[in-house]
């Protein structure tokens, strides 16, 4: 446990270091929030009938969106590690790549969590509302639940990648339409029927879904399905990260 | 007492043979160095036996353990400072020492003390809140090696320790390295493809080229193998002068690149016979000197090139890419 510390440490110092990141990473969450959220607020009638508006739903949506991206980057960023050597310093020191993983994956989901927190009180601040305080403790487990998947997702990825210059196309191809199919930013009811399937094997679906029952109180998802699919998404993804990890060469 | 024992050790990367079966022994205390141009094998036998890299086939034992059997056995009984910089640019000084005490699960009541004691020791103590992005290479390198040294290893492998420092860093990191050696009683083993750095610091050398290791001994007996005295003579007739100039005082000559190497004892004696020699055969010599032998002529005998050339020869840049970016 010690030692899956000291490299959460680490990545917390780092991020709590880097203010440019931390600001940047919040650029297109904030955007979203503000451009679709107030742009589309007045057009857009969310089906069912439960009265949230259009800003109130995308909220939830945001806020995955920037637990999954830094996640997911965070995790990616041990090929700077790599390049720079610094892995290396890890590697040969008498601990398992187990721990080491580890230690990565839940720094890389705090940092994560913290920047969907952020967006959370942001939309505070523009004046959206919610239900209650229990609905932020579960949106915070769903956030760590996307964080952790995540960023072992970005381990695995950045085990089997020699440099950055993938990262690109995993971002394209990859976390784009993780987010994009997510129901992030629509109703995953009204989506035409042959989209729905790809909706659903999209873990972050669960994730967000689960936040959204948290903090509006309803879901298209029930919450203990969406529990269900991200947390057993999560176990996945950490074996398969600590396995690509372990195999991975400097 | 043998701190390391290296038995046919080999690593393949495919087709091609970065260590061919190298054999050797590292006594306790010693300062061993291994020199060869980039991409002879050195940093692959480093990274083996460090643990990092599996070998292929032989048998390695650093303090006595397997490195096969008990990786974990070896990583703590080693410090490593890698040829690239393998610090956390965005940490401290401190913080990048509190996290190697951390991994090595140094017990806290000592490991601020040790840390406090190892900045001082490579004077930095006085920038231990500093970023390590703010350090210059030589302040890095010696960071490295407090960081290194902070477990209380057995066996400290340096792998080109002085590489793109400036002269007066390298003589500093020089009088370090001995001084470790000296007073810890640290085992130091180093890579480096720096002749002097290997004749002025290691006890014991073992000249290392294509993964084979084709000389190795003390840096006086490598050169005493040489000869006592080298006849350096630049002239446009090598060739002819390396094959046709003998007598019972030559131990031996190589020609190279429009010079001519003549080993010998007593060159002072010799010199005026060998330049009557010159006149009167009618070479065309544009300058002799006379000099006692470095590691350089010794690499040049054992293997018919300069170090240099090696660096520059096609299968050692095939190797340096193979092992990505190690140079």
């Amino acid at each position: 446990m010690d030692i899956v510390y000291t490299l959460w440490l680490r990545s917390i110092k780092r991020y709590l270091r880097s203010k440019s990141r931390i600001v940047g990473s919040l650029g297109m969450p904030v955007f979203f929030l503000l451009a679709l959220g107030f742009g589309l607020n007045a057009v857009v009638r969310i089906p069912g009938g439960t009265g949230e508006n259009y800003l109130q739903f995308i909220v939830p949506g945001i806020v995955a969106m920037s637990v999954l991206f830094t996640s997911v980057f965070s995790g990616i960023q041990i090929i700077w590690d790599k390049q720079f050597g610094f892995l290396k310093e890890t590697l040969v020191a008498p601990v398992s790549r187990l721990e080491i993983m580890l230690g990565q994956t839940l720094g890389g989901a705090t940092t994560a969590v913290i920047q969907g927190a952020i967006i959370l009180v942001i939309s505070l601040l523009i004046g959206v509302r919610f239900t209650s305080l229990a609905g932020f403790v579960i949106a915070f487990l769903f956030m760590t639940l996307i964080g952790i998947c995540f960023a072992a997702f970005g381990i695995a990825i950045a085990s089997k990648m020699e440099d950055m210059h993938g990262f690109q196309l995993i971002m394209n191809f990859v976390v784009f339409p993780i987010f994009g199919l997510s129901g992030a930013l629509f109703p995953i009811e009204s989506l035409p029927e042959w989209l729905v399937p790809l909706t659903l094997i999209d873990p972050l679906t669960y994730g967000v879904e689960g936040i959204r029952y948290g903090l509006l109180g309803t879901s298209a998802i029930h919450p203990l399905v969406c529990l269900a699919g991200i947390g057993a998404t999560t176990v996945v993804m950490i074996v398969v990260g600590a396995l690509l990890f372990r195999k991975a060469s400097i | 007492m043998t701190a390391i024992h290296v038995e046919g050790l080999t690593r393949r990367f495919g087709d091609f043979t970065a260590v061919d079966a190298i054999s050797f022994d590292i006594r306790k205390g010693e300062i061993f160095g291994l020199l060869g141009p980039n991409g002879a094998g050195k940093t692959t036998t480093i990274s083996m036996l460090s643990t990092l890299l599996e070998p292929t086939s032989g048998r390695a034992l650093v303090s006595g353990i397997d490195i096969r059997a008990d990786q974990d056995g070896v990583r703590r009984s080693i410090g490593v400072v890698f040829q690239d910089q393998s610090l956390d640019e965005e940490l401290t000084a401190w913080e990048n020492m509190d996290f190697h005490a951390r991994l090595y699960r140094i017990p806290k009541n000592v490991r601020d003390e040790r840390i406090g004691e190892l900045l001082r020791l490579v004077e930095l103590d006085d920038r231990t809140d500093s970023l390590v992005k703010t350090f210059s290479g030589g302040m890095r390198r010696r960071l490295e090696i407090a960081r290194g040294l902070l477990h209380e290893p057995e066996v400290l492998f340096l792998d080109e320790p002085t590489l793109g420092l400036d002269p007066q860093t390298r003589n500093h990191l020089w009088d370090y390295i001995r001084n470790l050696n000296r007073t810890k009683g640290i085992t130091i083993i180093l890579t480096t493809h720096y002749m002097d750095e290997a004749d002025r610091l290691c006890d014991r050398v073992a000249i290392i080229d294509h993964g084979k290791i084709i000389a190795l001994d003390t840096p006086d007996a490598l050169k005493g193998r040489v000869g006592d005295d080298v006849v350096t003579v630049t002239t446009p007739d090598a060739a002819r002068i390396a094959t046709e100039v003998t007598a019972p005082w030559i131990a031996g000559t190589d020609h190279h690149d429009g010079e001519v190497t003549i080993r010998l004892q007593s060159a002072e004696k010799h010199i005026t016979e060998l330049i009557r020699t010159f006149g009167e055969r009618e070479y065309e010599v544009t300058s002799v000197s006379i000099r006692k032998p470095t590691l350089e002529d010794v690499f040049l005998h054992f293997t018919g090139k300069t170090i240099r050339e090696e660096e520059a020869t096609g299968p050692n840049r095939l190797r340096m890419k193979m092992m990505g970016r190690r140079h």
